[in-house]
Order: C-alpha cells, then sequence, then structure tokens
C-alpha cells in the first residue's frame, strides 16, 4: 500500500515533468502497479487532464498517446489492420475488459516491465518513445535505459508494412505469459522480439535463416511459471511458429 | 405442486443479484476498530522480545496484543465435535512462530491506516530457527514444530508431538502381500498432490462487539456457527455462555470456512477494549496464513488377476498438515475410505497413514477433504493398471466398480444402500462418445486429443457424529418460521431445506420463512461441512415437519371440537372428513396467540449412523500441444449419482463449479514456497484459478438412486464433484501423448519433459 | 480534498484522501454492492462503470472522478434485477459475492457488443467476461444466464 501526500492534475506537460522532478513524486498511467507498489508518495502526478488518451493515424505512423488505455490498443481499427490484428492478440489475454480499460499503454511501456505483452509486441514493430526532455528514442534503446524522471508522452509506430505475429504461452488464459513472442517482417528481414523470459523484452534482427536458432541468442531465467530451459524451448517453438504463420500468410 | 426435484431460485437470491448489503463487511458496525496481525517473516523461530512502544505513538493505535496478552491454553481452530480429533496445538499467539504468516502480534486502531502503520513500527527480535520444511523427513526429525508441554491430543488417533506426528495408523483387511503376489498384474506407483487454496471471492472476515448484556458478539462469515462458539470458548478462556456468534450471508467457503480462521483476533480486541472490531483479511492473508488443501503424497499398490478383476489395493499415505493440525487426523482417513471401496471385489486392502507438522502455513478443510487426493492416486493406479492390460479404463471399471447392495469392507463395512455407479458409467459413456474418443484423436496439426475416465465417491456427513436440529413453528396468520443451524454458505441450504419443509407441510415457499444462523437462537448444528447438510439435517427437518403437523392437528381438532383421529391436515386447513367442518391454519395461527398453553412448535434432531456415499463418473478430453506440452481442456462430461436431486439447477451448479474447481488443481493451482518456506503464492496474480476461459465444455447430467435413508431419497453432491477431474485428466494426457504425470499440477512444463525424456 | 463527481445519476460532493481509490470512496458512500476480492486487479468483483464503461474501482485514483460520471449496481437496480432473474433461475449466483462485479460487466457487455440487435459469440462473451472470476459455479451456469438473457431481451 501507498501512503499519498498530494493528487495533482497537471495542465501542462511541463508542469508534469517538473513535479516529476522530486524523487517522491509518482506519475500514475491506470494506477493498476502504483497501486499495489509500497512506500509513501508526495504528490501523485495525474497526466489524465492532457489529453494523451489518443490514437492518431497519420501517413508515416501512428502516435498513441501515453494515456491510451490497453482497450484501445485492442479495439483501434487502423492499428490492427495495419498490424494484422497484433494489437488485439497482445492485450485480449491481459485480465480482463475492466483492467485493459484502466491500463494505459504509457504504464507498460514506461515500466518496461518483464512480463509485459505490450512491449513485446512493440518492440517486433519499428517503434519509438516520445519523451519530453529527451525527445524521440527508438524503443529498443529505451528499453534498455535507466528508469528516470523524464516524461513518456506518446509512443510512436512507424507505418512501414511490416508484417507482424504475436504468440504466447500461459499457464491459464489471463495469466503472465510463460513467454511471449513477437515476430515482424519486412523486406524478408525478421525481426523477434521475446518477452517474460521472464527479463524484460528485447528483439533482434536477420534473415529466416539466421532465426533458425535465434532462441539461443536470449537469455531465459526461472520462475514459478517456468524453468529457464522450458522458456528457451518455448521460445524455439514460438518463434518458428511465428516465422511459419507470416510464410503463411503469404501464401 | 412439489417443491422437491424442481429447480427454485434460491430465497436469498433477488438480495444477492441485486447487490444489497447482507455480507459481514457490509453490515459492520462504522465504529469497528480495525484489526491486523503483525506476521512472522521467518519459518520457525522464537520471539525474544516485542517492542511496541513506537507503535502505540501512531495516532489512533488503541492497541496491541502479543503472546504474553493471550491465555497459555492451546485449542484448535478446526470447526469439529468436540472432542475433536485435531490436536490442541495452537495459542492465539505464540512465543514460538511455525511458518511464514504466523501471528506474532495483533494491532487495532481507529482506522486502517493506523494499524498498518503500527504495524511497520513495532520491533520483533527474533532467534531464527531451522524450519522443517519437507514433509518427507518430518517424522522422527530432529526439528520438533510443537515440542512443548501443553500440547494436547484428544482423540486416540495416533498423534505424538515428539515425533512430529499429527496422526497415523493402519486400516487393512485380508493379507494385501499374499493377494498381490498372486495377481497376474501390479501396478505400484506414488502420486504427489499439493496444497491448494480454496480461493472463495469473500476472505476470512470477522467482527465483534460487547451486547448488552456483557456478551462477546461475534458476526463471522464461517461454515461452523456453533463450533465457533465452542473454539474461542477455549481460546479465550470465557464460558460458551458468554459469546454469541451470528452468520449473515456468506461469499463462500468450501471448506476454508471450516476452520476458525480469523475470529479469534477481533475476539480478543473487543474483550481487551470493550470496543467493537472488525478483521478483513487481505487476499494476500488468506493466500498465506489460512487453511488451505493438505498435500499428501499417496503409494498405491493395485493388483489384478488375467480376467481384469481387481484383487488388493494397498495405500499408504503420507499428508502434510503445516504448522498445526486443523483436520490432519480426518482429512487423511479419507484418501483411504474413499478411493479403495470404488472397487467392489476386492479381497484384500490395507490403508496406512501418517500426518506430519511442518514449518509451511496450517492446511484444513477443502471441498474433497482427503478423498480428492486418495481419489487422484487410486484412479490415476487403476488407469495405469488398464493400460498395463491393454484393457480400456471404462471396461476395467465396469467389471470391479462396486454395485448396489454390495458391503464396503474399506468404508466402515457400510452397505452400498443406494449406488447408481454403473448407470452413471453408461451414461457418461453415451453422452462423452467414449467409444469413439477413446484412447486419443491426432488433430493432425501437432496437437491430439487424449481422453480419461475416473469414479468418485463420498460421504453424506459424518456418521454417528453430525447431529442436525431443527425448529419451526407456525406464527400468526399461519406462516411457518424454519429455524436451522446449518450455515448456508452460499450453496442454498436455506432453500433446499425450505423446499423439504414445504413438501411436508404441503405449503408454498412463500409461507416459510427461513433465518441465518444464530448460536443464541438456532437450535444446534455442527454446520456445514463433510457434506452434511442435505442429508443430515434434511432429515431432521422431515422429522420436524411430522412433529409440528401433529401438533397442527391436535389444535385444529380441539377447535372443531373432535378427536385428533378425526381430522386431517391438507396444508391449508385442518378438517373433518365425516362432518366436512374445516379450521383454515390461518385461524389456527391467529386463534394459538389468546388462550393458549400449547405452542405450535416443534424441534427435532437428527444423526445417522450411516454415510450414504453418493457416486460419479467424470470423463475428460483435453487437447495436448505436442511440443510445448500444453494441455488444454477441451470437454468434461460427468453423471453424478447424489440419490434425489432435490434442486436440479443449484445441484448442477454445484457440479460444475466442483469441476472446474478440479480442473485448475489437475492444471495449475499450487502452493508453492521457496527454500526458506515463504508462500511465492500469495495473489490472485500468482495463484491463478480457471476463468471462464479456461475452463472447455462442461456438461453434467445425474443418475438418481434413492437413498432410503435420506430426506426424500436424497445424498450428498457438494464435496464429491471436485475428485474426478485430476485423475481423468492425467489419464486424458497419457491417452494424448504417452506421458503420464504423478505429480499435480499437470503443467505444460512436466508433460514437454516427460516428452523429452521418451524421445 | 473534496471530489464532486456524479454518482448514479446525482451530482455528489465527497471529502477524499489524496491518494484513495475509488473503490473505498464508493463504499464510504453507502455503494455495498461493489466487494473486492483480490487487491491485485485480478477479480473483477469491485467493477463498476466509469462515464458508462467497466473499470475496476480498486484502481482507479478517486480524485481523477472529478467531474466524471461513476455507476454502481445501487444505480441499476432494474437492470440487475432482470438480468439477476436469470441467473438466479440457473442457480448461478451461489454465493453472490461476485454476483455484482460480474453483472455490472454483463450489462457493460450488452450496452458494447449488442448493438443493433446484435447477440455476440459464446467465445467473444467468454472474453469480454474473463475478467470476473467465481469460485463456486465454474461459469457454466453463468453463461447459459447470459446466453438466455440475451435472445430474450435482444428478440
Amino acid at each position: 500500500m501507498i501512503t499519498v501526500r498530494n493528487y495533482v492534475k497537471p495542465a501542462t506537460v511541463e508542469e508534469a515533468y517538473e513535479l516529476n522532478q522530486k524523487r517522491a513524486n509518482r506519475v500514475i498511467g491506470g494506477m493498476m502497479w502504483v497501486r499495489m507498489s509500497k512506500g509513501n508518495v508526495g504528490t501523485l502526478i495525474d497526466l489524465s487532464g492532457l489529453g494523451m488518451d489518443k490514437i492518431v493515424e497519420e501517413e508515416e505512423q501512428f502516435r498513441i498517446g501515453c494515456m491510451c488505455t490497453l482497450r484501445q490498443l485492442e479495439q483501434h481499427e487502423g492499428l490492427n489492420s495495419a498490424f494484422a490484428g497484433v494489437f488485439e492478440e497482445c492485450t485480449r489475454h491481459i485480465v480482463g475488459v475492466q483492467f485493459r480499460n484502466g491500463a494505459t499503454v504509457g504504464g507498460s511501456v514506461f515500466g518496461r516491465f518483464g512480463f509485459s505483452d505490450i512491449l513485446t509486441a512493440l518492440l517486433a514493430l519499428d517503434t519509438s518513445v516520445k519523451l519530453y526532455k529527451r525527445g524521440i528514442v527508438p524503443l529498443a534503446e529505451f528499453v534498455e535505459m535507466e528508469r528516470d524522471r523524464d516524461i513518456l508522452e506518446e509512443i510512436i509506430v512507424r507505418k512501414d508494412k511490416r508484417r507482424a505475429v504475436y504468440f504466447s504461452e500461459r499457464m491459464s488464459s489471463t495469466d503472465f505469459p510463460i513467454l511471449a513472442c513477437a515476430v515482424s517482417e519486412k523486406d524478408r528481414v525478421y525481426r523477434v522480439s521475446i518477452g517474460a523470459r521472464p527479463m524484460r523484452a528485447s528483439c533482434i534482427e536477420g534473415t529466416e535463416e539466421e532465426m533458425k536458432d535465434a532462441y539461443r541468442r536470449f537469455s531465459y531465467g526461472s520462475n514459478m511459471r517456468g524453468s529457464s530451459e522450458y522458456r528457451e524451448h518455448l521460445a524455439e517453438v514460438l518463434i518458428r511458429r511465428a516465422i511459419n504463420a507470416l510464410k503463411e500468410r503469404d501464401a | 405442486m412439489k417443491k422437491v426435484s424442481q429447480a427454485i431460485p434460491k430465497v436469498d437470491s433477488q438480495a444477492l443479484v441485486t447487490g444489497k448489503a447482507v455480507y459481514t463487511d457490509d453490515i459492520a458496525p462504522k465504529d469497528c476498530l480495525i484489526v491486523k496481525i503483525l506476521r512472522s517473516p521467518h519459518a520457525h523461530a522464537m520471539i525474544k522480545s516485542i517492542d511496541t512502544s513506537r507503535a502505540m505513538k501512531v495516532p489512533g493505535v488503541v492497541c496491541i496484543l502479543t503472546y504474553e496478552d493471550c491465555p497459555d491454553q492451546r485449542f484448535t481452530m478446526a470447526g469439529q465435535t468436540y472432542p475433536e480429533p485435531s490436536p490442541y496445538d495452537r495459542l492465539i499467539l505464540d512465543r514460538r512462530v511455525r511458518f511464514v504468516g504466523d501471528a506474532a502480534a495483533i494491532v487495532a486502531a481507529e482506522t486502517k491506516e493506523a494499524a498498518e502503520k503500527a504495524l511497520r513500527m513495532i520491533k520483533v527480535d527474533y532467534e531464527v530457527l531451522t524450519p522443517l520444511l519437507d514433509f518427507r523427513k518430518a517424522k522422527d526429525n530432529e526439528i520438533l514444530v510443537h515440542p512443548e508441554d501443553n500440547w494436547r491430543s484428544l482423540c486416540p488417533v495416533g498423534a505424538d508431538n515428539k515425533r512430529n506426528l499429527c496422526a497415523s495408523g493402519k486400516e487393512e483387511d485380508g493379507d494385501v502381500d499374499a493377494v498381490l503376489a498372486e495377481c497376474d498384474y501390479v501396478v505400484e506407483e506414488t502420486y504427489h498432490t499439493k496444497a491448494n487454496q480454496q480461493a472463495m471471492m469473500e476472505t476470512f472476515r470477522t467482527y465483534t462487539y460487547m451486547d448488552v448484556y456483557g456478551r462477546l458478539n461475534v458476526v463471522s462469515s464461517t461454515q461452523v456457527t456453533f463450533h465457533v462458539r465452542r473454539i474461542l470458548s477455549n481460546a479465550l478462556g470465557i464460558p460458551k455462555s458468554k459469546i454469541r456468534v451470528v452468520k449473515p450471508r456468506i461469499g463462500g467457503g468450501f471448506g476454508a470456512k471450516q476452520s476458525s480462521v480469523s475470529e479469534v483476533y477481533p475476539a480478543l480486541v473487543t474483550l481487551k477494549t470493550g470496543r467493537p472490531a472488525k478483521i478483513i483479511f487481505t487476499r494476500e492473508e488468506s493466500q498465506t496464513a489460512s487453511s488451505p488443501r493438505h498435500e499428501m503424497e499417496i503409494k498405491v499398490r493395485v493388483g489384478a488377476d488375467k480376467d481384469g478383476i481387481i484383487r488388493a489395493i494397498d495405500v499408504y499415505t503420507l499428508s502434510n498438515t503445516g504448522a498445526f493440525g486443523e483436520h490432519g487426523p480426518t482429512t487423511v482417513g479419507l484418501s483411504g475410505h474413499k478411493s479403495i471401496p470404488l472397487y467392489g471385489k476386492t479381497d484384500a486392502f490395507r490403508f496406512v497413514y501418517d500426518v506430519v507438522y511442518t514449518n509451511v502455513m496450517s492446511a484444513g478443510a477443502y471441498r474433497g477433504y482427503g478423498a480428492t487426493q486418495g481419489i487422484f492416486a487410486v484412479e490415476s493406479a487403476v488407469n495405469e493398471l488398464a493400460l498395463k492390460m491393454h484393457m480400456d479404463p471404462v471396461a476395467l471399471r465396469e467389471k470391479n466398480m462396486v454395485k448396489e447392495g454390495q458391503v464396503m469392507p474399506a468404508y466402515y463395512g457400510e452397505t452400498a444402500n443406494s449406488c447408481a455407479l454403473d448407470r452413471c458409467m453408461e451414461h457418461a459413456k453415451q453422452l462423452f462418445g467414449w467409444d469413439e474418443k477413446y484412447p486419443s484423436r491426432d488433430m493432425g496439426n501437432g496437437k491430439v486429443r487424449g481422453v480419461g475416465v475416473a469414479m468418485a465417491m463420498q460421504g453424506s456427513g459424518i456418521s454417528n457424529v453430525d447431529t442436525a436440529s431443527v425448529a419451526m413453528k407456525v406464527n400468526d396468520d399461519g406462516f411457518y418460521s424454519l429455524m436451522i443451524g446449518a450455515s448456508d454458505m452460499g450453496t442454498g441450504c436455506d432453500t433446499i431445506l425450505a423446499q423439504m419443509a414445504a413438501d411436508c407441510m404441503e405449503c408454498e415457499m412463500e409461507d416459510i420463512i427461513v433465518s441465518g444462523v444464530d448460536t443464541d437462537s438456532s437450535p444446534y448444528d455442527t454446520g456445514s461441512y463433510a457434506s452434511s447438510t442435505t442429508y443430515v439435517t434434511g432429515m431432521a427437518v422431515i422429522k420436524t415437519c411430522e412433529k409440528l403437523k401433529e401438533k397442527i392437528r391436535m389444535k385444529g381438532a380441539e377447535y372443531l371440537g373432535h378427536n385428533v383421529d378425526e381430522v386431517e391436515f391438507d396444508g391449508k386447513k385442518v378438517w373433518c372428513p365425516e362432518d366436512g367442518s374445516e379450521i383454515s391454519l390461518k385461524d389456527i395461527g391467529n386463534q394459538v396467540m389468546c388462550r393458549n398453553e400449547e405452542a405450535l412448535f416443534a424441534s427435532e434432531a437428527h444423526f445417522s449412523p450411516i454415510s450414504p456415499p453418493p457416486f460419479m463418473v467424470g470423463m475428460a478430453e483435453v487437447e495436448v500441444d505436442k511440443e510445448t506440452g500444453a494441455v488444454t481442456p477441451i470437454d468434461y462430461v460427468a453423471v453424478v449419482d447424489c440419490g434425489t436431486v432435490v434442486n436440479p439447477s443449484l445441484a448442477r451448479v454445484q457440479t460444475e463449479g466442483g469441476l472446474v474447481q478440479g480442473i485448475g488443481m489437475a492444471l495449475y493451482e499450487d502452493v508453492v514456497y521457496n527454500e526458506k518456506g515463504k508462500n511465492f503464492s500469495n495473489s490472485f496474480m500468482q495463484y491463478k484459478i480457471p476463468t471462464r476461459m479456461d475452463t472447455g465444455d462442461i456438461r453434467v447430467e445425474f443418475e438418481s438412486s434413492y437413498e432410503p435413508t435420506g430426506p426424500f431419497g436424497a445424498k450428498s453432491i457438494g464435496e464429491i464433484v471436485i475428485n474426478t477431474p485430476s485423475p481423468a485428466i492425467a489419464a486424458a494426457v497419457e491417452n494424448a501423448v504417452g506421458v503420464r504425470i504423478r505429480e499435480l499440477p499437470i503443467t505444460a512444463e512436466k508433460v514437454y519433459r516427460e516428452m523429452k525424456k521418451q524421445s | 480534498m473534496e471530489l464532486r463527481f456524479e454518482l448514479n445519476g446525482k451530482p455528489v460532493t465527497a471529502e477524499i484522501e489524496a491518494g484513495e481509490l475509488l473503490f473505498d470512496v464508493l463504499r464510504r458512500l453507502g455503494c455495498y454492492s461493489v466487494k473486492c476480492g483480490c487487491e491485485t486487479t485480478n477479480c473483477g468483483l469491485c467493477t463498476v462503470w466509469v462515464d458508462g464503461k467497466p473499470m475496476l474501482s480498486c484502481s482507479v485514483p478517486a480524485a481523477r472522478m472529478e467531474n466524471h460520471a461513476v455507476t454502481t449496481m445501487e444505480g441499476l437496480q432494474e437492470e440487475a434485477a432482470r438480468f439477476g432473474a436469470f441467473l438466479a433461475k440457473e442457480g448461478a449466483e451461489q454465493c453472490g459475492f461476485c454476483s455484482p462485479g460480474f453483472i455490472m460487466n454483463v450489462l457493460a457487455m450488452e450496452k458494447e457488443l449488442c448493438r443493433d440487435g446484435r447477440i455476440p459469440e459464446k467465445e467473444e462473451i467468454r472474453e469480454y467476461l474473463a475478467g470476473n472470476l467465481c469460485r463456486c459455479t465454474g461459469y457454466v451456469g453463468q453463461m447459459r444466464a447470459v446466453e438466455k438473457y440475451l435472445r430474450e431481451s435482444r428478440g
């Protein structure tokens, strides 16, 4: 449980950023995770008054506001038709509709959680994040960055005709994944993203031939949902199935 | 129209589906002190000292209690009839803490925030001891979980705290070793079932206050209202006459609330402070300091001759009761008593067991109560036997299953007076399409569908122990009050008992009001557990109604100026067939309010010398991924013989609910500890119960026998329904991909590892 | 701090703590239909509508509700009773503790998926309601109730 002294709904991103420079303060997205954390919070910074809850489709890209809910991703026609339902597939297993109406994409991405379906899927696409101070950073880079006190404003997914597919294995249908796998292909270059290893997702690129033993290029850990050996095995199976699914879609 | 065998909605359904404030926390006084428990971070330790001085300074904190404030008399939290088979091994707070999560101090404060802040400020100095975490090494280990001298076992259950034994025993009939030696086929395997959480949606919760008479009032979400009164009396050292326990609507129990998990804490606070107090267990507490299923390791030897006659069954059960012995001595019994008797042609059986203490949370009662574990083992062994004999497991069972009229030596020598197990099997076979689906079908996409079967039995109450009394009175205008001590835990006993009463009294459901349990005014009932309510309390309802009808006739005859044997009662009026004179029940009800010296009130009690088993057959179809090992439930067919079905929709939902709990147990539910005894399964995030996406199709039918000793021919249904999924699914997996998983849950990883070993 | 929002169609002003969750505020305001089953956003018992959308009140910051509309079962008594009759007929409320959250989500689903008289497929229904845990019923009776209700009320 957290103890909170103040609640502020900033009117500008600058105000949110300034507030967030204090270590005791905390930005909330859907509050799904913050409510489960512990400790004292000075000020809760609520970004819901900044109009950052929209998905904007442009010629070259989608701009997804950090306060968009997972349910918006799941149901957005443009996103899902551009990427063949990947957004629906990577969200629909997450707890339930009510959860996805609350949880935000910004919270998922900024948190860089080890179990994240969203991060796994976004990494397989040409995705960047727009940070208020630092500007636009490729997601793959952002994933590796130390957590700082910048404000994640939006997620930018480029419409580069990339085709993608998402697979996951779970103990029960709305549990965290034992392993998550997103694969995309463009000009015969595959990008493979593996999440819930159970460490945070990461991705690699290469030709189909190079992807045959791609699973060996990730590291895996053990927890109560599976051992590292089993996860490695699942990665091998899911990557192969994903590539086959992309090829079948061609045929 | 008759009410028994009708799908009548529950009498409380309207309030429940419109979200009325009917549960413990909804009705608690708003000025209750909030009670929180400081819990041990160590699996085994002695408290050297507790410093509460800083915590007491937190504004709003009213009291902090430690072991020094608690009576030094041991008791059990098990809700069982006195003298309880469960040992008296607990104190409310003890110097020795015995699992991660054991209570070390009690805080009561004006607000939750203050109580939680105080928890963080209590300083406990622990002497950390080596925990005993491997239940296979517990017996005669040098680490003792209960070395104390005031530990007591009230019943001869083979308990010895100096050996970490909560119970032990042996039963046999015939010479098992000799018969097994003669058998052409013998399977000898060990099966392991894990602790599971009942995971009822409403966690443990209680509030307490002192009433105008200076008595402790306890309102609690419990299945054992009367037992709670005794448990509190034992724990607090105050007379039972000073305690009143009331059960409001409760949000599920499944056995969890057959232990008095939460009551002692606010009760002690109210006694010490005189103020109302309330404890609401967090889900984390409900997952880590509660009363889950006993983990059991069960060795089975089962042998058959070349014709497929099962001639001997030998079962050894090692049960892990954890830090305390609640339900330890009794659950283990069912692992043999409710599995071995399924087979009616054996020449010999043996059942040996040990129940051991370890430093994990205490186990308790969970639907199935040991039968679930035993049936997983024995039914799995029989499936393995069928495979060994190249015999269809359904055919093997048809040859050997217990039949109506047979004596069951491993079931206290009782006779199966009512048993439609054979019809259940035949019906299930047809409905499921067993002959077409057995053993498996390759789906051609890397997935195989396999099928498996299992049988189950349970009891109907505890024979010669469970006692139910019922009272009923006629009110003015002639409506009835039905007073029961059975504790409806959501499964609808208030409704089905009223259905029975309505048929007995030939009236409508609306003519009967049922009250929840209040130890001050309700007649005594052992409580809602051991599948006893329909069978035992149901009989008490019938007896009570007979008596009340007699009294109504007497009163009616008096008012009509006739002898009692000249009049009849048809539910609406007492009348005389000879002269046509009549008086309505309404008029009788009103007239007895004036110048009357015979109360229109009856109360009868019932116990049963036998516990007639319900029987059932379950058939599972699962799809297994040949590469990942993932098991997906496709179809589950269950056919149940619970005797007469008193309320078809409630019985069906009970069955469906039990099956899905069983599916969760089979596939992923598992209480996981680390090497230091910390419980990882501490939330619904980490302990997954099935969602509606995880069940596959569930199809339930009934094949009724008629139980001559039961009310309207009924037996029980509450527990048996959880017993078949684990063995049926384990067999289905084996039939699909050729690997046998003998330790639950059957996770994808276990299946994958076994497949890899084989290839 | 002071919170002004609409609760079950009526304007309400409540004094709240900065970090308070909507769940706690609602119960304090007497909406006892709203239940808590898990504290980790997994069970769906605390489901209420925020501006008509089903959400987990256990993780909505109450302060965020300023000028928003919250609906609990206390404000949907007729609708709840109408669907609840189907649930009770199947015996599928059983202990009833998860019923309010479940029914709130069924009614939300009806609004969202049943536009133009459409009746969703069984799988679609299961998926929409997957976040509502129930330990008593095994869900089968609940699904029967939902399907019968939708068929009947959609003609």
